[in-house]
């Protein structure tokens, strides 16, 4: 069975733009004005999976994910 | 205000008002029985059907999701019309309700489902009419209810009509799972517009190739459109998909004024400026305007489009559900940069802010309540570039009475249960 390869995504809902993503993650998501998630489009590349997976586990309300569909 | 057109081509749903079950029965006789949820797929799949709520998503995509869950079904007649500007749904339930209903029908007899749910907007005409003629159906085999829905912007998204119709709260519900998959009392839902079932009804009948005679191959069929602003004869029309904007705008009677802009799809639609653009629910024109919701506004020159769109804007912000901050911060923050504009009241950082704005809410929100929001508010550099330049040096626009129609406060509720 083929694996795709993970992208970053957040359930909007749940966000509450506490922004530990964005510290984890510098330079791949960055925050609008009111300091929601902008996350980059497409899969996490490889290099950056291990710091994508933190910042999942780090997200105080759990609305960031690594998803594959 | 509704045009009954004669039997014809472009004709087929709103030339079919029967005065009474009998009369619909022995005109089209009883609703098909398929032989199942391959059956319909393939029928929907070959017709090439594509929802008529706005997004103009393939039905039969719709329905395989569902047949492809294990539960047992739910279907959603989705009639709730809550675009200010549309008035299609309801005429299409008072001239053809039967054409609805056996749409409804066909999909949940091949999809296994015992339940059929009629939304409407809550306290209109349409529920006291809508209970008596499902009271009048018997042995359908599935169970008829009408469900009055709070008359907001985005309580009739699709998950927020599951989550209404399962918890008592009408605000959208985030995806993934969609409403397919986990929808009404997590079961799989489909939730369809009330005209896209009405053509469903119609393919189960006369087949795909003749729902495929008109319309283009893309999006093949007939659409009813709500045409107002400066026309002669504003009012509901069905049209061939693919029809030009001006020529949709004649059918109506023509302009009754000089015009700047036409808004095509509903209130997350686009300005258009020329009368060639197409109408279908492929992105047509140059600044890809689809046909959405079936909404056309004229808007005459003597209005501004960017006041209207400012205006238009800040009811869209208040009708947010406020669950994302995309939409909850950003649509306030675009309504109140577009009255800025259109007051001729710009700071320095306006016009750049507005582009930055809208380029980054789209797509962020969990239904497409922000995007379609920033699309209008988009259009507006486009179709009234010339204007934006004027307000930007700091030129008001001239007083004008409002063009977009919005719902009296009497007509809106504040609640989500």
């Amino acid at each position: 069975m083929a694996v795709t390869a993970p992208h970053l995504a957040v359930d909007p809902i749940a966000c509450q733009a506490h922004g530990l993503c964005a510290e984890l993650l510098p330079g791949v998501v960055t925050l609008d004005e009111w300091g929601y998630p902008i996350l980059p489009a497409g899969p996490v590349p490889p290099a950056l999976r291990a710091a994508a997976r933190r910042a999942v586990n780090a997200c105080p309300v759990l609305a960031l994910r690594l998803a594959t569909d | 205000m509704t045009c009954a057109e004669p039997l014809n081509d472009t004709g087929r749903l709103l030339s079919g008002a029967a005065p009474g079950l009998a009369a619909h029965r022995a005109r089209y006789g009883p609703a098909p029985v398929l032989g199942g949820p391959g059956e319909l797929v393939a029928l929907v799949t070959a017709a090439g059907l594509r929802g008529r709520g706005g997004s103009g998503f393939p039905t039969a995509r719709k329905i395989a999701a569902v047949a492809a869950a294990s539960r047992r079904p739910v279907v959603v007649v989705n009639a709730c019309e809550s675009e200010p500007a549309s008035a299609k749904d309801a005429t299409l339930l008072r001239h053809a309700p039967r054409l609805v209903l056996d749409g409804a029908l066909v999909a949940a007899r091949a999809l296994g489902a015992d339940t059929v749910v009629l939304c409407v907007h809550r306290g209109t005409p349409l529920v006291g009419w809508l209970r008596a003629e499902v009271a009048a159906r018997t042995g359908d085999g599935v169970a008829w209810q009408v469900a009055e829905v709070p008359r907001r912007y985005v309580a009739s998204e699709a998950s927020a009509l599951t989550r209404f119709l399962t918890t008592g709260e009408a605000r959208p519900a985030a995806k993934p799972p969609r409403p397919e998959r986990r929808g009404v009392r997590r079961r799989p839902t489909l939730v369809d517009n009330a005209e896209t079932l009405a053509h469903l009804a119609l393919i189960a009948r006369y087949g795909p190739g003749w729902y495929r005679s008109v319309g283009t191959a893309g999006d093949p069929g007939t659409t009813l459109v709500t045409v107002g602003g400066a026309v002669a004869r504003p009012g509901v029309y069905e049209i061939a998909l693919g029809t030009p904007v001006g020529a949709v705008l004649a059918r109506a009677g023509g302009p009754t004024a000089e015009l700047s802009a036409t808004l095509v799809g509903g209130y997350a639609g686009t300005w258009v400026t020329d009368p060639g653009t197409p109408l279908t629910h492929d992105p047509a024109g140059r600044y890809g305007a689809t046909v959405g919701a079936g909404v056309l506004v004229a808007l005459p020159a003597a209005a501004c489009g960017i006041a209207e769109t400012a205006r238009i804007l800040g009811y869209l912000a208040d009708e947010s559900a406020g669950q994302c901050g995309p939409c909850a911060f950003g649509l306030p923050a675009v309504a109140d940069d577009l009255a800025r504009l259109a007051a001729g009241r710009p700071d320095p950082d306006l016009h750049d802010r507005l582009v930055r704005r809208v380029g980054v809410i789209a797509g962020r929100g969990a239904c497409a309540h922000p995007t379609g929001a920033v699309r209008l508010a988009g259009s507006v550099r486009h179709a009234f570039a010339a204007d934006v330049r004027a307000h930007l040096s700091g030129r008001p626009c001239r007083p004008h009475p409002p063009v977009l129609p919005l719902p009296a406060p009497h007509e809106r509720d504040r609640t989500w249960q």
